[in-house]
């Protein structure tokens, strides 16, 4: 189990300027679970994940694993990175070009404090060799490996000393799109096997939400949602997080009146009026932002009325592109262009009316004040 | 001039092989006849000699084994190659020792300071080095050693603690004014290397000295063995160190070895040829080697990732200790040797430091020199012949590397290599190819100053080349086509896209060039006659004649003003990006 509490590391800018790379940081990953840290380039990932390497020296908070306490700005502790025990996997992978693959995955038991037997060395490398499926290369110079090889080589290394944390920096970025799908399952075959605890850094949503018990999702420097996978998509907190994961409409709007189901809302949009699901509390008047996913817009040409509880619209085709597998539409309500995506059997022509159902559930209002000041 | 002739003849050839006349062709026949006729005609020359018997007056020169003989056949030779190699190994092991754990404390720690360090790229231009070796026989002769005086000062004694005249001496002279090139090289290499590869060393649990022993310094391992070598070669090539340090005590190498050959009466020619054929094939193969293995190290390189950010090991308290380590070099390396020569600038007769020197300090020295005769005109010959070396060089290498780079003319290789080719010859073995050279030919040349333009053009010319190539391998090829294509004949496309465009590279090499040639001793030892005397001349013969003040006074006034011209060369070089070598 790790703890990471307020976590701060900052970086000399330019002209004596700080910059706070990773601020008041705080989560906690236990035993055995699969941790993502995601958000755009520039948000801190990397220096949370090289802050708890210790790659990085924080200048507040305290990290912990277990019970021991790996850094501690208080109490003035600070592990060095090479007694912390954890695995980590690099971008770039880092395979020394100078060893071949036995030798590389050998390498952290012949520096550890702790003495292995040749016999007992050669066992181990073979078998994280073999959960990984390159035994058979065992002699192989690492240079010549391909590209996902070398990231199952890096895997391979991080895990053959048993660490009590593996962590994983964007290690499939390098890969191409074909094989970064695969090794998406091996990684997730792999964790799940071992029951490792990883930390894993990433820019990809589809990577995060297909990996992760947990996501937290960054900005600026700071966690703005923690939550499963599911959670973050269904349910974003903020502008930002639902504009982040997936893509989605915006819709601008005020409140109406709350509704006789709960947490249901009326809203006014340019659109018309809709019903919204939101969770806070809601002041009349209060002004927010509708996200409703483009999945989420039901289409059709059959006449729509709100008798169900859902919300009904009309508008007409604007645009429209054919996908293969869906057919992505454009759709004209009022001044407003919605994104909906739909079924590639529906056809209607462009400039022809179209009629749009959404669920309240899936309509997700975000209070206006968060999102404006996670923007800024 | 010759150099002249030799082009006329050339010019017929290849301006046959164009299309039509054009400016491109005289200028390309021009450019290859200076670059064969610097590079090849001597080389030519010395290896004829050292198959003939010296030509007198009573019999003409018939072919002998008999120089290579003398040379290999004596005990001396095999003497002189131990210390030759002795001497560039060590010198080498030294530069790099220092260069490297400096370059590493720099690059991997968080030692104060830094900036200053860079400053280092600077010290090996700024003060010649027949200054260095002399302020360090200031500051360690066995006599007028300040450091021996301190020392037994001190203890009270009068045993002799450093004796520069040694060959320990020599390689700490020599290795310590080569070490920032180490620096350099090492910091180059530490910074190509991804740092993640140590990052994962030390996640894998490796301490530091393990990451450095299994993974920093075996992945530099190529870089090393390069710079080894380059070391080596510099060091077995350099003339005024073992010339100052090792012949006064009988160590000679073989640099000094044919110094001493022509200059011992009657002088023999044949044998300086024999030993300077014998060097030139030392420092060809090293530098071979090393350009192998700097080929080489390109496919070792490893791909990076993004977020390429050295991590830096926080030495905590001892980070204290190892800036006193960098004062302490900086001071030895750059403030000890010039403190000294100015301490000695400012005596009426050199003497040790002390209170009651003190009160004789005057600028009577400064006066003295300045008067002494020939003073003047040697200043006058060294700026006119640096500026017209530099001026010459930039301008035929400029189409050298146009060549080389952007046309398809058959054999370009072969002129690329030519122009790099003077890059292995030492000084005084060039001096000495010329010298026989102009000797032979005979003609109005030898015992003239523009034997040593010719030998300054020679010398110089492949760090023209590299100048230029930089520059040459960034433009475009279409900014010339479009030009060409706007109705821009060559030579216009040439003046007025390529040559702009090239400035900024030229005018850094030019002043690296002039400052070059103001320092070169060894190749202008063998070639200067009485009233052609240049300023690296003067140095050396202030200090043969004992004039150890004036020689100071001298040293000070040259160092300043080579301080002031690097300074506008690297401010230069900042602005355009271009490299220092
Ligand atoms: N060594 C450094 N010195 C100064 N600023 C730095 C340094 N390293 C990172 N930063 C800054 O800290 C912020 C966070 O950087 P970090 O590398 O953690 O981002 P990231 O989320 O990993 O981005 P990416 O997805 O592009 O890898 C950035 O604004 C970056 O410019
Ligand atoms: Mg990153």
């Amino acid at each position: 189990m790790l703890t990471v509490r307020s976590l701060s590391t900052e970086y000399a800018g330019q002209k004596g300027t700080v910059v706070r790379a990773a601020d008041d940081v705080s989560f906690e990953v236990p035993q055995g679970k699969f941790f993502t840290l995601l958000g755009p380039s520039g948000c801190g990932k990397t220096t949370t994940l090289r802050s708890i390497a210790g790659l990085e020296k924080p200048t507040g908070g305290e990290i912990r694993v277990g019970d021991r306490t790996v850094f501690s700005a208080a109490q003035g502790i600070f592990v060095a990175p090479n007694r912390r025990n954890f695995g980590m996997v690099f971008q770039s992978y880092a395979i020394w070009p100078h060893m071949n693959v036995f030798q590389n995955v050998a390498f952290p038991l012949e520096v550890g404090r702790r003495r292995f037997s040749q016999a007992e060395k050669a066992d181990r490398v073979m078998r994280v060799l073999h959960a990984v499926a390159l035994d058979h290369l065992a002699e192989r110079d690492a240079t010549r490996l391909s590209g996902g090889q070398q990231q199952r080589l890096a895997l391979a290394r991080a895990l053959v000393m048993e660490p009590d944390l593996l962590l994983l920096d964007e290690p499939l970025s390098n890969l191409d799109l074909k094989l970064r799908e695969r090794m998406r399952f091996e990684l997730k075959r792999i964790q799940r096997e071992l029951g490792i605890t990883t930390i894993y850094v990433t820019h990809d949503q589809g990577e995060a939400l297909a990996l992760s018990h947990e996501i937290a999702v960054m900005n600026a420097g700071r966690i703005v949602q923690r939550g499963g996978p599911r959670d973050i998509y269904e349910r974003p907190k903020s502008r930002f997080v639902a504009d982040f994961i997936g893509s989605t409409n915006f819709v601008e709007g005020a409140v109406l009146a709350r509704e006789a189901d709960p947490h249901h809302w009326r809203v006014s949009t340019p659109i018309g009026e809709l019903r919204v699901v939101c969770h806070e509390d809601l002041g009349r008047g209060e002004a927010l932002t509708v996200s409703i996913r483009p999945e989420d817009l039901e289409l059709t040409e059959a006449p729509v009325d709100g008798a169900d509880g859902r919300n009904a619209l009309s508008g007409t085709v604007d645009q429209k592109v054919f996908l293969g597998e869906y057919v992505d539409f454009q759709v004209k309500i009022g001044e407003t262009i919605l994104l909906a995506r739909a079924h590639p059997s529906l056809r209607t022509p462009i400039g022809n009316p179209i009629n749009v159902r959404i669920d309240p559930e899936k309509c997700i209002a975000l209070p206006e004040d968060e999102p404006r000041r996670q923007a800024a | 001039m010759e150099a002249i002739g030799e082009v006329g003849r050339t010019r017929g050839l290849q301006g046959g092989d164009g299309p039509r006349f054009d400016a491109k062709w005289l200028v390309i026949a021009l450019a290859t006849g200076l670059v064969a006729w610097l590079a090849l005609v001597p080389l030519v020359f010395l290896v004829y000699q050292s198959f003939m018997t010296p030509e007198t007056a009573f019999e003409p020169a018939v072919f002998t084994l008999g120089n290579f003989a003398q040379a290999y056949g004596s005990a001396e030779t095999f003497t002189l190659f131990v210390n030759s190699v002795q001497y560039g190994a060590g010198t080498a092991l030294l530069a790099m020792a220092i260069g490297t754990s400096l370059a590493w404390l720099n690059e991997r720690t968080n030692t104060p300071f830094k900036s200053l360090f860079f400053a280092l790229s600077v010290i090996p231009l700024v003060i010649p080095n027949i200054l260095f070796t002399v302020s360090w026989i200031m500051l360690a002769s066995p006599r007028i050693g300040i450091l021996n005086a301190v020392m037994q000062g001190v203890t009270g004694t009068n045993i002799v603690f450093f004796d520069i005249y040694s060959m320990g001496g020599m390689i700490w002279v020599d290795g310590l004014q080569d070490s920032p090139i180490a620096f350099l090289m090492m910091t180059a290499a530490f910074r190509a290397m991804d740092p993640s590869l140590e990052e994962s060393a030390m996640m894998s649990g490796a301490s530091v000295a393990q990451t450095i022993r299994r993974i920093t310094l075996r992945l530099t391992l190529p870089a090393s063995m390069a710079l080894f070598l380059i070391l080596f070669v510099r060091a077995v090539e350099s003339f005024e160190t073992p010339a100052l340090l090792g012949l006064p005590v009988g160590i000679e190498v073989f640099t000094s070895a044919i110094y001493q050959a022509i200059h011992r009466y009657p002088s023999d020619i044949g044998l300086a040829s024999a030993y300077a054929i014998t060097l030139l094939l030392v420092t060809s193969l090293g530098i071979l080697v090393q350009n192998r293995i700097t080929k080489e190290t390109g496919r070792f390189q490893t791909v990076t990732g993004k977020g390429f950010r050295p991590r830096q090991i926080d030495l905590g308290r001892w980070r204290y200790a190892t800036a006193g380590l960098y004062l302490l070099y900086i001071f030895v390396l750059v403030a000890l040797p010039f403190l000294v020569l100015l301490w000695a600038s400012l005596q009426k007769f050199y003497s040790v430091p002390t209170w009651a020197a003190l009160s004789n300090v005057s600028l009577d020295a400064y006066r003295r020199v300045i008067a002494y005769p020939g003073v003047d005109t040697a200043v006058r010959n060294s700026a006119m012949l640096s500026v017209t070396a530099a001026t010459l060089i930039m301008l035929a290498t400029s189409v050298v590397c146009w060549i080389v780079v952007k046309t398809k003319i058959r054999g370009r290789w072969l002129l690329d290599a030519l122009a790099s080719l003077p890059l292995v010859f030492p000084g005084i073995v060039l001096g000495l190819s010329i010298m026989i050279c102009y000797l032979t030919i005979g003609g109005p040349i030898y015992g003239s100053i523009w034997i040593l333009l010719i030998a300054y053009l020679t010398r110089f010319l492949p760090y023209g080349m590299r100048y230029n190539m930089t520059s040459m391998l960034q433009i475009h090829k279409e900014l010339e086509e479009s030009a060409a294509m706007s109705g821009a004949s060559w030579w216009t496309t040439f003046r007025r896209i390529l040559l702009p465009l090239l400035k900024p590279g030229l005018l850094a090499g030019w002043i690296y060039i002039v400052i070059v040639s103001v320092r070169e001793l060894s190749s202008s030892i063998l070639l200067y006659s009485p009233g052609n005397e240049v300023i690296a001349i003067i140095i050396w013969e202030l200090w043969q004649n004992g004039q150890t003040v004036e020689l100071a006074a001298f040293g000070v006034m040259l160092i300043a003003v080579l301080f002031v011209f690097v300074m506008i060369a690297q401010s230069l070089g900042r602005r355009f990006g271009v490299r220092e070598g």
